[in-house]
């Protein structure tokens, strides 16, 4: 090997939206760089801009197809303040949730059994025409048909809450517009039994996978760093719906803790960097070069001091217990939190089902109209940002959108060159299984790359390698 | 058994949003032995329905199409990998066949559509009369169908 060479991966399969990465190899075949650049940008913000704040949280919902409850909820919670309501009547609140953790639950769901489980399941160096889903249904075919049953059952709530699929309109500034019928209760409580067994038999696929894997994912990717989510007032346990930010350090100090979500510019700042659409937010009291943190699923269990519900709670006891750290860094061990957090799910959707709260007709608050809003919630992906001015036309006049793909950026590159270092570094030939380390390393992020961009679409991948004058000298292309 | 109609595409994103249309119109018309679904994307749970169906129609926006639509029997295979963006109707049908047990026939209407790409609500005026022509088009094959 005599010339540096670049790697590049273009896009980056079975990740939401669009991404390439790059890898810069020097004379010798080592690593000098390695980056994850967003190479598509639509500037939702501005779209928004003008629009009625009451349209928005419908709008927003087309920023993803993947996780339009996210954006749509978020939204709402922000314009809640605006309309000056902070807090909304048990019915409202309580559809929202139901909402909320029928869209983490399926959301999960696909990524872990169809988007990850090829990896997990058969090794990620392992043959590619192996590595894939319909393998997994080929070889256990029950596993593939409860995922997508799972995943159905989270859609059909987010159905009866949201009221369709596309354009959802149940989460209205102030509250929501419709509560729960004892029948379309009843249909989903008929189920939950079953929910709760399959996530408990996926929970213990994802923690064995970790437990086996232990010292290979404890380098893989791998790397201390902050942790920032929202956590319950008080006890500080995990919320997905609402509550305070906190932000960890890596031996789980609290950097700032229960700060009122609407607060968050006076904490992080988003860097921008010439490479990438995609924004760099950092910790203001850090500074930009060590201020870099993690969202997302091991995030929340490692700031969330406990889970308030039985099954997840002895779950997140268990994940801590076989780590001799405060916090657990595997980018992989996502898997296991993730799992962590479906069990959660399908354990609240039935403690709403069986409160008739759900039932109640006292949907919306009214309050004192302000200007600016901000909302937070705990997306799938990690920590969702919505934060609007809106002038006395009641329009739009300012937004702005951090989305948990946008949080995990900088970390997402360090462990891409992490395990750039580790599996390509000096190596003579570039092999398919040594390109999907790096898409495993940003997978198990599950990055929304459509949503980071506030772009919207989809594209295909490749894989090229160039020379030190930057000349093609092999590729591989890789099905979408 | 029922024939499925699955309109799907993003209406925040010009005529992309052409599919979900087209669904929200053959629903309106309440035919019998037709079902509706309309989404932004295909996804695997659209496997279920499917299986579910004696006949699927997957109607989307389609680039440079040529003609105000097409209708044409589902061919090609299913690609190995599956992303939450990339379900192709080949793969929700092989997911429904392998996973259900039954991969029901299908069809494809493609619908040409201009404007495509950047954030805008609506349809192009094109996209409009390509869409008319599609409604009228499958109504009356569902109709036939149902005969």
């Amino acid at each position: 090997m005599d010339k540096p060479r670049i790697l590049e991966i273009d896009p980056v399969t079975r990740v939401e939206g669009h991404g390439k990465v790059t890898v810069h190899l020097d004379r010798q075949g080592n690593v000098n760089e390695a980056r994850l650049h967003i190479v598509e940008f639509r500037g939702f913000e501005r779209f928004i801009q003008g629009r009625l704040l009451w349209e928005v949280p419908v709008i927003v919902q087309r920023l993803c197809g993947i996780c339009p409850v996210s954006h749509h909820l978020c939204a709402a919670k922000a314009m809640d303040r605006i309309v000056g309501v902070d807090q909304l009547t048990p019915t409202a609140e309580k559809m929202r949730r139901l909402m909320h953790y029928g869209q983490v639950m399926q959301s999960h769901v696909l990524h872990f059994f169809h988007l990850s489980a090829p990896d997990i399941l058969f090794g990620f160096g392992s043959p590619a025409e192996k590595r894939n889903v319909f393998e997994i249904i080929r070889q256990n075919p029950e596993l593939g048909r409860r995922a997508v049953l799972m995943r159905k059952y989270g859609q059909e709530i987010i159905e009866a809450t949201a009221g369709k699929k596309i354009h959802g309109t149940g989460a209205i500034p102030g509250g929501i517009n419709r509560n729960l019928s004892t029948e379309r209760r009843d249909h989903f409580l008929a189920q939950i039994d079953e929910m709760q067994d399959w996530a408990l038999e996926a929970l213990a696929l994802a923690r064995d996978y970790c437990l086996r894997e232990k010292d290979f994912i404890a380098q893989f990717g791998a790397q201390p760093s902050n942790y920032m989510s929202l956590v319950r007032p008080g006890d500080g346990a995990l919320d997905l719906y609402d509550g305070n930010l906190r932000m960890l350090d890596a031996r789980g100090e609290a950097i700032f803790d229960q700060v009122d979500d609407s607060r968050y510019h006076e904490y992080l700042t988003e860097d921008v960097r010439r490479w990438s659409y995609m924004k760099f937010p950092y910790i203001n009291s850090i500074g930009a070069d060590d201020g870099w943190y993690r969202v997302g699923p091991l995030a929340r269990m490692n700031t969330a001091d406990l889970i308030d519900t039985p099954l997840a709670a002895k779950a997140h006891e268990d994940l801590h217990a076989a780590f001799d750290t405060p916090l657990i860094h595997g980018v992989l061990d996502n898997h296991w939190a993730r799992m962590i957090e479906v069990v959660h799910c399908v354990e609240k959707i039935r403690e709403l089902l069986n409160d008739p709260d759900l039932q109640g007709t006292d949907l919306v608050v009214k309050g004192e109209r302000r200007h600016e809003g901000v909302g937070v919630i705990e997306a799938p992906r990690g920590n969702l940002i919505h934060h609007y001015k809106v002038d006395e036309n009641d329009q739009v006049t300012f937004c702005n959108l951090i989305v948990s793909t946008t949080h995990n950026n900088e970390a997402m590159n360090r462990s891409i060159r992490d395990v750039a270092n580790k599996h390509i570094s000096g190596q003579e030939v570039i092999t398919e299984g040594m390109m999907n380390h790096l898409e495993v390393a940003i997978r198990a992020y599950d990055p929304c790359l459509s949503c980071a961009t506030h772009a919207l679409g989809q594209m295909p991948l490749k894989v090229e390698l160039f020379d030190s004058n930057d000349v093609l000298i092999d590729s591989a292309l890789q099905s979408p | 058994m029922t024939v499925l109609v699955i309109g799907y595409g993003n209406p925040g994103r010009g005529d992309d949003g052409v599919g979900p249309a087209l669904a929200e119109r053959i629903a309106a018309l309440g035919l019998p032995g037709v079902a509706v679904d309309c989404d932004y994307q295909l996804t695997v749970d659209h496997a279920a329905p499917i299986a579910g169906a004696g006949h699927v129609v997957f109607a989307d926006a389609a680039v440079d199409l040529g003609a105000p639509f097409v209708f044409a029997p589902l061919s090609g295979e299913a690609p190995q990998t599956l992303g939450s963006h990339t379900v192709t109707p080949q793969a929700a049908m092989r997911l429904a066949g392998d996973l259900f047990g039954h991969r029901p026939a299908a069809h494809v209407l493609a619908i040409g559509g201009r404007d495509f790409g950047e954030v805008a609500e609506g349809l192009s005026d094109p996209a409009k009369a390509n869409l008319d022509a599609a409604v009228s088009f499958l109504a009356g094959w569902l109709r036939d169908a149902g005969n």
